[in-house]
């Protein structure tokens, strides 16, 4: 057994962290302020290659591992969650869905330009009626005149509005199974569609410089061979997006709480209470060393569920543990680093008070705990 | 035409640093190799001027440094640099400023260069020696502490820093230059870079391929290192706290007039 990361890996960690210290970090409190979507950050990212880090160059994409892409996502995260969001969400949910099930064409004409981060994709899972319940899908297309239909609802869409945004596969139901029930196929649908309009961006308590909207389809027409990969196999598609997704929103998790772990012991050592640095306090010190480790613990994991993904085995019960618990980690972290701020914690301008509010969705988001637990109750057959 | 970087390989600027009692030298285990960060922007200024030129120009990395720091080498190769020569040898060890300048000459000579573009100092060692010296051993015109460059007809034109502004100089070349901090920042490494630098030559040299100087190690060290001794402690810092700036700035007026700094 080899706990050491690659010289590859190392180096990309190392660009996450530069980039994220150097160019997120003077921008990340405004952004959120403002609710300003990062369209600077972005481009830069594209630049650099992490908008299509995992997927092979040929399609775009920078050909880097499972690994390197969750550490990439931790340093950003650690920094900034909107910022780390944004391009998780991008490779994950908007470009992952064209690489896994895409025909040649359809990765030509949407993973290259995505990967190249030319432009953002979202994927449209949620709906205002079907959330953890995400086969349980109102939207429906049906074929007339070699066109697809569209009508009904997505709700809490990421990447789906901004002014780089081409489009957003959405799960529809396309007609009925044999058995009876709801045929599932993802559809690509184009940001120039007509019938297809994006709400105003969600108020959001975190991730408020991340773009997230609510999606109206009322008679959507889209070409016939919009139907990403297989007609029918929406269900089982969208399941192995979010199998691969949840490694990047652990990795999301993890990295927030090194955040937040980074600002709470540098300032427990600058802070004086007594006449002395808090983190003399043995109350303060037990906090610091429990986060540590419950950080550790919680990168192990993910770092786990991304060896096992990259060395194509089964990698679906480590990630949805480590989304689980990597969740809960975050608000356990988060929650003492404000502690450890006192006061300060609570006013804006402490990045703490910050991570506090983007915690909480890393327990809702791409499977909620209960679900996760749910998922893993059913894998060991209970 | 071929541009060459020295870089010098040095412990983690962000890692506190220790000196051996023994050796006088200090303690690099445990302590990661960084690319000096005034090399970077050497490197910086080295690959803006070649995409400048897009005329086939390339640049050649070359450090001198002990074995097991080679691999940090690989991020000059990221951030675009063609290749790297990477000059370590055991006999090496407790070189000098100026055999540093003469070996890194005689290394400069085999490989071939129309321009040497050196950083104006290095993060541990800090002499600033190594670059003047360099010119001399190469016998080429010198130009230190460039904050800004361009080739015109076989000639290179840059602006000096001085401390009360620039001069504006030119040498045909071949040039050996350093730079400041205002050339630009470095670039970030690119993931195509980083991905890319895996397959780009780091060539080894020894210097039994350069005739083995004799200013080499130790041994040809024409300075002694004496003693070290670690900076000062400084004293607790006063920390003020203000509610507004202007009773902020009283704060502070009132504590130097204490001390009769005012
Ligand atoms: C900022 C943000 C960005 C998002 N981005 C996207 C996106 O890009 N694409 C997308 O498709 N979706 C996205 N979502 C949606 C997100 O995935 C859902 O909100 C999430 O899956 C939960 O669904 P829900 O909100 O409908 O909650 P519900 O399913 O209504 O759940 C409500 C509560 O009931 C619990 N519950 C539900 N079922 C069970 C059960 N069987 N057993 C026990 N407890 C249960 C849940 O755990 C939860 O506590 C985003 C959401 C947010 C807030
Ligand atoms: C086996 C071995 C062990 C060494 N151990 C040490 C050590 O313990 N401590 C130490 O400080 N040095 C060590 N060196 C390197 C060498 O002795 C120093 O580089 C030399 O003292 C230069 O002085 P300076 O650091 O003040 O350079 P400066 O003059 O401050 O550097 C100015 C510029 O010169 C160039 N330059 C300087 N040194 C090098 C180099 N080595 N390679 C390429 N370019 C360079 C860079 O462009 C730099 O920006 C070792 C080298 C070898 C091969």
């Amino acid at each position: 057994m080899n706990f050491d990361l690659t010289d590859e890996q190392k180096a990309i960690q190392s660009l996450a962290r530069d980039f994220a210290r150097g160019e997120v970090a003077p921008r990340a409190e405004e952004m959120d302020r403002e609710e300003a979507f990062p369209y600077e950050l972005v481009r830069k990212m594209a630049d650099l290659g992490f908008m299509g880090l995992p997927f092979p160059e040929k399609y775009g994409g920078s050909g880097a591992d499972t690994i390197s892409y969750a550490l990439a996502v931790m340093e950003i995260a650690r920094i900034d969650a909107s910022t780390a969001i944004t391009m998780a969400a991008h490779v994950s949910l908007g470009a992952s869905p064209f690489y896994l099930f895409g025909t040649e064409e359809q990765k030509q004409k949407y993973l290259v330009p995505l990967a190249q981060g030319k432009m953002l994709w979202g994927f449209g899972l949620t709906e205002p009626g079907a959330g953890s319940d995400a086969g349980n899908v109102a939207t429906k297309a049906h074929l007339r005149d070699g066109k697809w239909i569209v009508n009904g609802t997505k709700a809490f869409i990421t990447n789906s509005g901004t002014d780089m945004s081409g489009g957003t596969t959405i799960t529809a139901a396309t007609g009925t199974r044999p058995d009876g029930r709801k045929e599932i196929s993802n559809l690509i649908i184009p940001q120039a569609t007509p019938g297809f309009t994006r709400s105003k961006k969600y108020k959001k308590m975190g991730w408020r410089a991340s773009d997230t909207r609510e999606l109206a389809f009322v008679d959507a027409e889209v070409p016939e061979d919009s139907i990403l990969g297989e007609r029918g196999q929406g269900l089982k598609q969208f399941l192995k997006i979010l199998d691969g997704g949840r490694i990047s929103v652990a990795a999301l998790s993890v990295g927030l709480a090194m955040g937040a772990y980074d600002e709470a012991l540098k300032y427990a050592k600058e802070r004086h209470a007594f006449g002395q640095p808090i983190s003399s306090f043995q109350a303060i010190q037990f906090k610091i060393v429990d986060m540590l480790c419950e950080i550790e613990l919680a990168k192990n994991m993910i770092l786990k569920a991304a060896w096992e993904k990259d060395q194509g085995r089964d990698f679906n019960q480590t990630a949805s543990m480590a989304k689980l618990y990597a969740g809960e980690v975050s608000r356990r972290v988060v929650n003492e680093a404000v502690q450890i701020h006192g006061g300060y914690g609570f006013m804006d301008e402490y990045p703490v008070s910050r991570m506090y509010r983007d915690q909480k969705i890393n327990e809702i988001g791409e499977g909620t705990n209960e679900v996760q637990r749910v998922v893993l109750a059913r894998m060991l057959g209970l | 035409m071929k541009i060459v970087v020295t870089v010098k390989l040095v412990p983690d600027t962000n890692a506190e640093k220790r000196i051996d009692p023994g050796t006088q030298r200090l303690i690099r285990t445990g302590v990661e190799t960084v690319l000096n960060p005034y090399d970077e922007y050497a490197l910086e200024a080295a690959l803006a001027l070649k995409e400048k030129l897009a005329d086939g120009s390339t640049v050649t990395v070359l450090a001198m440094a002990p074995e097991a720091t080679k691999e940090t080498l690989r991020k000059a190769l990221a951030m675009g640099a063609d290749d790297a020569v990477f000059l370590t040898d055991a006999a090496l060890a407790g070189t000098d400023t100026l055999g540093t300048a003469d070996v890194l000459a005689h290394a400069l000579k085999n490989i071939g260069f129309d321009l040497v573009i050196c950083g104006g100092l290095s993060d541990d060692g800090s002499t600033g020696g190594v670059p003047g010296a360099l010119a001399e051993f190469l016998a080429v015109p010198g130009i230190t502490n460039a904050r800004s460059l361009e080739i015109i007809d076989g000639r290179v034109h840059a602006q000096r820093e001085t401390d009360n502004g620039y001069q504006v100089v030119s040498a045909a070349l071949p040039v050996m230059l350093s730079v400041t901090m205002a050339v630009g920042e470095p670039r970030y490494a690119s993931l195509k870079g980083i991905m890319g630098a895996k397959k780009k030559p780091i060539a080894p040299m020894a210097l039994a391929n350069i005739g083995a100087p004799g200013s080499a190690g130790a041994a040809g060290a024409k300075i002694s290192l004496l003693s070290t001794a670690p900076p000062p402690v400084r004293g607790k810092a006063k920390v003020v706290e203000a509610t507004d700036g202007l009773s902020g700035a009283q704060a502070v007026l009132d504590f130097l007039k204490e001390r009769k700094l005012v």
